[in-house]
C-alpha cells in the first residue's frame, strides 16, 4: 500500500496513455507544464474536430486525458458533446467514461442536460443493472433540478420494485436522497414511503445502510410520516449490537459488527424523542447499555481501525443519549466514558470527547458530572499540541462555566491567552468577556478582568468588548470609583494598548472626579497622564480624548486654562483631520463662552445605557453561528435581559454632540442608544397591515387594544423556498433613558417554532400591558439562519401610547370647561407645522378617530376646526386628554394643541398626531 | 453529507478531486490549495479532524484526513457524519485501492484515473456512503474488469 514511498516508475511503462502529461517530479516549471498541456489540448481538439471518425477506444482515451487536465486545474471548454455521445454507446466501458466525464465536468445548468437526461432515461429503462447503476450514479452526482424534474417520479419506483437487484436498490436510495436534498418539492411522498421504511428489515446490509441515510433525511422534514422507522431501527440495531462478531461476515469491520450501519441507525433515532412504547424503549436502553459495556471490554485487536470503528458507534450512542436527555443513569455513564477518553493517548478521541462533553454540559442531569473534569480540561488547554484540540477545550470550559467556577475558568483562559494561537485569540477574548460579565458577583473583578484582557491581547479586543465595559461601569455606580482608580493605575504603564487609552479616557472623563481627592491622582495629574498618550494614538482615539478634556473642563475648573492651551495649540486647531479640528474649535469655544451652568448641563454625566443583550454575545454568535451559544442565550432570556440591539450605531460627530442634544457628548461614539430605521408612522392610526418586508421575510400585523391591554398577532412569512432555521423573534420593550428599573410596557409571548419552511407562515401572539405612559415603541428583534448566513432584523413594533385611548363624548360646554381647567403651561403642548398631505376634511376626521379619541362635532365655534377627547388608560393611571386641530388652508399649515393632566402624555400624543397630517 | 473528496500529494498536486456540491472550476482549485495548506502544517500524529476552510462552508464543515506516505486523503463533511466513521471509510477506500491495484502508489492514481474514480463511485455516491463492505466493492470492480475485457476481446 502507500505505506512506503517507493519509486513507482516500473508501473509507468505498462500504461503510457497519460505519460506525456505527467510530471511526477515537482521540480518542472509551471510554464513548461502549461505549454505542454496547451499542446495536448490542441491535439485532442483537432482529433475531435477532424474528418476521421474516432473509434470508441480513442474517444475514451481523449476524454480520460481531458479529465486529467481538468484535475490539474485547467479549464476544459470542449469535449462535452463527445462525452454525451459516449453515453449512448452500447459498450459498457465507453458509457462508463462518458458518465464519469459528465458527473465531474458538467455543471447543473448546462444546456446539454436535456441530451444527458435522454440517455439516462434509456439506461434506466434498459433493465440492465449495470447500466441502471451508471445512470443512477450520474443523477446522484449532478443532482440538478432538471434531473429532479425528469426522474423524481421514476427513482422511487425503482427503489421499491420487488425485482430490483440489491446493488441497484442501494444506488436508487441514495439517488433519491440527493434529489430530495436539491429539490424536496419535486419528490412526491406516496405509498412508496411505507415500503422504504421496511427496507430497514432488508437482508442486504448495504441496502439497509443506504435506506437508513435516506430515511434519516426524509424523517427530519416529515417526522410523522416516518415514525414507524423508530421501532424498526431499534430492533435492527439490537440485532447488530448483540450479534457475535462473525454473524455479519463481510459487514464486520475489524471485529466490529456493521459499524457504519450502527452509526446511521443511531443518527436516525436522533430525529425522534425517546420511543413511547415501553418495550421499544427498554430494548433501546439495553442496546445503549451494551454499547457502553463493550467500551470497557479489552480490545479484540490492537489495530487502530478496530478502536476507531468501535468508538464511532460509541460516540454516536452517546450523542443519542444526550439527545434524549431523559435517562440520568445513561447520561452519567456517558459522561464517565467521555471522562476516560479525555485522558486517552489517541488525540482523535480526546478531541471528540471534548466536543461531546460540550453538549453534555448543557444537560441538567450531567452538568455537575461534567464539571468534575475541569482540571483535565484545563490541563488539555495547557498541554495539547494540537490547536484543534485546544480549541475544543476552550469551548468546553466555556460550556461548563457557571457561578461556582467562573473565577477559575476565566483566570485559566486569561493565562492561556498569553500563548494562544493567533487564529483563536479573538474568540477567546469574546468568551472571557462574556463569562466575566455573566458571572460577575463583584464588578471590581469584572473590571480587572477586562483590563487584563486588553493588556494581554489588546489587538484582539474588538470594539464591542470595550464598549461593553464602559456600558457596565456607567450603569453601576458601585464600581465607578474602583474603575477610575484601576484605569488610572493601568495607564501608568509606559506602553499601554490603545484600547486601554480609550477605556481610560472615557472612564476618567466621566468619573475622574471620584479619585481626584487623592493628590497622586489630582486633576492635573490625570490630564497629564492621558495627554502623554495622546500623540501616539490614532485619530478616533484622539477625538475621544478631546471629548474627555472638555469633560475635565466641567469636572475640574482648575485645569481649564491648561486644557484651553492644549486645544488652542496649532496641532489641534489646525489639525489636518477635519473631525479633530472641529472638535478642538468647538470645545475651545464652548469652554470660553458657556457659563458653568450650561457647561454642567452640556457635559453632564452619561445617562445609564438601556439594558440589552451584550453586544459581545451577538458578536460571538455571528462568529460561531447560533447553535454553539444557545445555552447561554437561553439563560440570558431567563434572566429577562433584553435581546440584541438593532443595527450598529453610526458614530456621532462632534458638531452633533455639542448641538441641540447636549447630554450626549461626542465621546459616546458607538456606545449610544440605537435608533431604528423603521419608524412605523403608518400604524399610529391603524392596527393591521404589513409591518416589514424584504427579499426573505414579510411581517404582517393584526392588533386589538382595550383600555390598558392589547393583543397583537404577528405573522412571519418566509418568502423564499429555503427553510429558516433557529428562527427567534423577540419583542422587547425599550425603556427610555430615564429609567432602568421601571417598565412602561409589559410584553408577553411564547417562542415560535424555530424552523420556518420555505413559503410557510408562522404566527406569534404578543400580549401587551401598558403600565405607565411611554415614548419608546418596543422593538421586534428577529434572528434566523437562512442558507449559511445569520440574519438579523430589528423593526419597531407600532405600539404607541395612543393605542390605549378610550374615546369620550362630551358637550361643547363640558369640553371648554375642562379645557380651561387644564390651563397650566405644563399641561398644554402645541405644535404648528406644515401639511405633508393634502388637507382633506374627511381624511382628517378618519385619522383622528383612528388615533383613538372621540371626534366631537359642533363643539368648536369654528366649524373648520377639529376637536377630540379621550382617556389614556395605563395600569397606574388614567389621563384625560383634549385635543384641538386648527387647519389653515391658505398657508397649508396646522396648529395642533393637546391638553392633558400629564405633561409627558401631552408631549407624546402631540408628537404622534403631528406626524399624521 | 460528504461535500468533497480531495486527494493530493505532499506537494499539493491534486491526484483525485471529487465535489458533490457544485463549485465553479476556479473555486475548486482554490479549495484544493487552501485545504492543502491547512493540512500540510499539521504534524503527523495529531488529530485527524480540523475545522473546514473558509471556502467550503466554514465552521459547519470539518476536514477529516489521513496521510499515507506521499498522499493526503481529505474528506470534507458536514455535521451529519461521524468523524471516526469517515476516518474508517478513508481506510476502506485506500485498502480497496490497494487490493485493486496490488500495492497501490501515487502513479496508479495518475495513470488509472478512471479506475480510481470507478472505485470511489462504489464507495461514495452523491456525497453519501454507498458501500462499506470491501469484498462487495472489490467484487463490483472485478465484474467491471470482466466486462471491459470481454469488450476488448470483441473488438479484437
Amino acid at each position: 500500500m502507500l505505506a512506503g514511498s517507493r519509486p513507482g516508475v516500473g508501473k509507468a511503462a505498462t500504461s503510457r496513455r497519460l505519460a506525456p502529461l505527467c510530471s511526477p517530479s515537482p521540480g518542472k516549471s509551471k510554464e513548461a507544464e502549461i505549454k505542454r498541456i496547451n499542446k495536448e489540448l490542441a491535439n485532442i481538439r483537432s482529433k475531435f474536430k477532424g474528418d476521421k471518425a474516432l473509434d470508441g477506444y480513442s474517444k475514451k482515451k481523449y476524454v480520460c486525458k481531458l479529465l486529467f487536465i481538468f484535475l490539474l486545474g485547467h479549464d476544459i471548454d470542449f469535449g462535452h458533446m463527445e462525452a454525451v455521445n459516449l453515453l449512448s454507446s452500447n459498450r459498457y466501458t465507453e458509457k462508463q467514461i462518458g458518465y464519469l466525464f459528465i458527473s465531474v465536468l458538467v455543471n447543473s445548468n448546462s444546456e446539454l442536460i436535456r441530451l444527458i437526461n435522454n440517455a439516462i432515461k434509456n439506461d434506466l429503462a434498459s433493465r440492465n443493472p449495470t447500466f441502471m447503476g451508471l445512470a443512477l450514479h450520474c443523477i446522484a452526482n449532478v443532482g440538478s433540478r432538471e434531473m429532479a424534474e425528469a426522474f423524481a417520479g421514476e427513482v422511487p419506483k425503482i427503489l421499491v420494485a420487488g425485482d430490483t437487484m440489491d446493488s441497484v436498490k442501494q444506488s436508487a436510495a441514495l439517488c433519491l436522497l440527493r434529489l430530495y436534498r436539491t429539490s424536496p418539492d419535486l419528490v412526491p411522498m406516496g405509498d412508496w414511503t411505507s415500503r422504504v421504511v421496511h427496507l430497514l428489515n432488508d437482508q442486504h446490509l448495504g441496502v439497509v445502510t443506504a435506506a437508513t441515510s435516506l430515511i434519516t433525511t426524509l424523517a427530519q422534514k416529515n417526522p410523522e410520516e416516518f415514525k414507524t422507522s423508530v421501532s424498526l431501527a431499534v430492533s435492527r440495531l439490537s440485532r447488530i449490537v448483540t450479534s457475535a462478531s462473525t454473524d455479519l461476515q463481510d459487514y464486520t469491520y475489524y471485529f466490529v459488527p456493521a459499524p457504519w450501519l450502527s452509526v446511521k441507525l443511531l443518527r436516525l433515532l436522533q430525529c425522534y424523542p425517546p420511543p413511547e412504547d415501553p418495550a421499544v424503549r427498554g430494548r433501546l436502553t439495553e442496546c445503549l447499555e451494551t454499547i457502553l459495556n463493550k467500551a470497557q471490554e479489552p480490545p479484540k485487536s490492537k489495530k487502530v481501525q478496530h478502536s476507531n470503528a468501535k468508538n464511532a458507534v460509541l460516540f454516536e450512542a452517546i450523542s443519542l443519549i444526550i439527545h434524549h436527555d431523559s435517562e440520568p443513569n445513561l447520561l452519567v455513564r456517558a459522561c464517565n466514558q467521555l471522562g476516560q477518553f479525555l485522558q486517552h493517548r489517541e488525540t482523535n478521541l480526546r478531541y471528540l470527547a471534548l466536543e461531546s462533553m460540550c453538549t453534555l454540559a448543557s444537560s441538567e442531569f450531567s452538568h455537575e458530572a461534567v464539571k468534575t473534569h475541569i482540571d483535565t480540561v484545563i490541563n488539555a488547554l495547557k498541554t495539547e499540541r494540537d490547536v484543534s484540540v485546544r480549541q475544543r477545550a476552550v469551548d468546553l470550559l466555556y460550556a461548563m462555566c457557571d457561578r461556582s467556577n467562573a473565577q477559575q475558568i476565566v483566570a485559566e483562559m486569561l493565562s492561556y491567552l498569553e500563548t494562544a494561537d493567533y487564529s483563536i485569540r479573538e474568540e477567546i477574548v469574546l468568551k472571557v468577556a462574556i463569562l466575566a460579565e455573566k458571572y460577575a458577583v463583584d464588578y471590581a473583578w469584572y473590571v480587572d478582568t477586562i483590563l487584563n484582557l486588553i493588556r494581554i491581547a489588546g489587538d484582539y479586543v474588538s470594539e464591542e468588548v470595550w464598549y461593553r465595559v464602559i456600558q457596565i461601569v456607567i450603569n453601576r455606580d458601585d464600581v465607578q470609583g474602583y474603575a477610575a482608580k484601576t484605569v488610572f493605575e493601568a495607564l501608568q504603564a509606559p506602553a499601554c494598548h490603545e484600547n486601554l487609552v480609550k477605556v481610560g479616557g472615557y472612564i476618567l472623563g466621566e468619573f475622574g472626579n471620584l479619585i481626584a481627592g487623592d493628590p497622586r491622582s489630582s486633576p492635573l495629574v490625570q490630564f497629564n497622564l492621558l495627554h502623554s498618550k495622546f500623540h501616539l494614538c490614532s485619530v478616533p482615539t484622539r477625538a475621544l480624548l478631546l471629548s474627555t478634556y472638555i469633560k475635565f473642563v466641567n469636572l475640574f475648573p482648575e485645569v481649564k486654562p491648561t486644557i484651553q492651551d492644549v486645544l488652542r495649540g496649532d496641532s489641534q486647531l489646525r489639525n489636518a483631520d477635519v473631525e479633530l479640528q472641529q472638535r478642538a474649535v468647538e470645545y475651545l469655544r464652548l469652554s470660553t463662552v458657556a457659563s458653568t451652568d450650561i457647561l454642567a448641563t452640556v457635559l453632564e454625566e452619561m445617562p445609564p445605557f438601556p439594558e440589552r443583550e451584550s453586544s459581545i454575545l451577538a458578536k460571538l454568535k455571528k462568529k460561531k453561528g447560533p447553535s454553539t451559544v444557545t445555552d447561554l442565550e437561553d439563560t440570558k432570556r431567563e434572566r429577562s435581559v433584553d435581546v440584541n440591539g438593532g443595527p450598529e450605531p453610526a458614530p456621532a460627530s462632534a458638531s452633533a454632540a455639542v448641538g441641540p442634544s447636549p447630554a450626549v457628548p461626542a465621546c459616546c461614539d458607538g456606545l449610544g442608544n440605537n435608533l431604528l430605521l423603521f419608524c412605523s408612522l403608518m400604524f399610529v392610526c391603524k392596527n393591521n397591515g404589513v409591518l416589514f418586508e424584504n427579499q426573505l421575510l414579510q411581517i404582517g400585523l393584526k392588533s386589538e387594544f382595550r383600555q390598558n391591554l392589547g393583543r397583537m398577532f404577528i405573522f412571519y412569512g418566509n418568502k423564499t423556498s429555503t427553510q429558516f432555521l433557529n428562527f427567534t423573534p423577540t419583542p422587547v420593550p425599550r425603556c427610555g433613558l430615564d429609567s432602568l428599573t421601571r417598565t412602561h410596557l409589559n410584553l408577553q409571548t411564547k417562542p415560535v417554532d424555530p424552523t420556518v419552511d420555505g413559503g410557510a407562515q408562522v404566527q406569534q401572539v404578543v400580549n401587551i400591558e401598558c403600565v405607565s405612559d411611554f415614548t419608546e415603541a418596543p422593538v421586534l428583534n428577529i434572528q434566523f439562519r437562512y442558507g449559511g448566513t445569520f440574519q438579523n432584523v430589528s423593526v419597531q413594533l407600532p405600539i404607541t401610547l395612543n393605542k390605549f385611548f378610550q374615546p369620550t363624548e362630551m358637550s361643547s360646554q363640558d369640553f371648554f370647561q375642562r379645557w380651561k381647567q387644564l390651563s397650566n403651561p405644563q399641561q398644554e403642548v402645541q405644535n404648528i407645522f406644515k401639511a405633508k398631505h393634502p388637507m382633506d376634511t374627511e381624511i382628517t376626521k378618519a385619522k383622528i378617530i383612528g388615533f383613538g379619541s372621540a371626534l366631537l362635532e359642533e363643539v368648536d365655534p369654528n366649524p373648520a376646526n377639529f376637536v377630540g377627547a379621550g382617556i389614556i388608560h395605563t395600569k397606574t393611571s388614567q389621563t384625560g386628554c383634549l385635543l384641538r386641530l386648527e387647519p389653515n388652508l391658505q398657508a397649508q399649515m396646522y396648529r395642533l394643541t393637546l391638553r392633558t393632566s400629564k405633561e409627558t402624555v401631552s408631549q407624546r400624543l402631540c408628537e404622534l398626531l403631528s406626524q399624521q397630517f | 453529507m460528504i461535500q468533497a473528496i480531495l486527494v493530493f500529494n505532499n506537494h499539493g498536486k491534486p491526484r483525485l478531486v471529487r465535489f458533490y456540491q457544485h463549485f465553479p472550476e476556479e473555486i475548486q482549485q482554490q479549495i484544493v490549495r487552501e485545504t492543502f495548506h491547512l493540512v500540510l502544517k499539521r504534524d503527523d500524529n495529531i488529530c485527524n479532524f480540523l475545522e473546514g476552510g473558509s471556502l467550503i462552508g466554514g465552521s459547519d464543515y470539518k476536514l477529516i484526513y489521513r496521510h499515507y506516505a506521499t498522499l493526503y486523503f481529505v474528506f470534507c463533511v458536514d455535521s451529519s457524519e461521524s468523524e471516526l466513521g469517515i476516518l474508517d471509510l478513508i481506510q476502506v477506500f485506500v485498502e480497496t485501492l490497494d487490493k485493486c491495484f496490488e500495492n497501490v502508489c501515487e502513479l496508479d492514481l495518475i495513470f488509472h484515473m478512471d479506475k480510481v474514480h470507478y472505485i470511489l463511485q462504489e464507495v461514495v455516491m452523491g456525497g453519501m456512503v454507498l458501500e462499506t463492505n470491501m469484498n462487495e466493492i472489490v467484487a463490483q470492480i472485478e465484474a467491471q474488469n470482466r466486462l471491459e475485457k470481454s469488450e476488448v476481446r470483441q473488438v479484437l
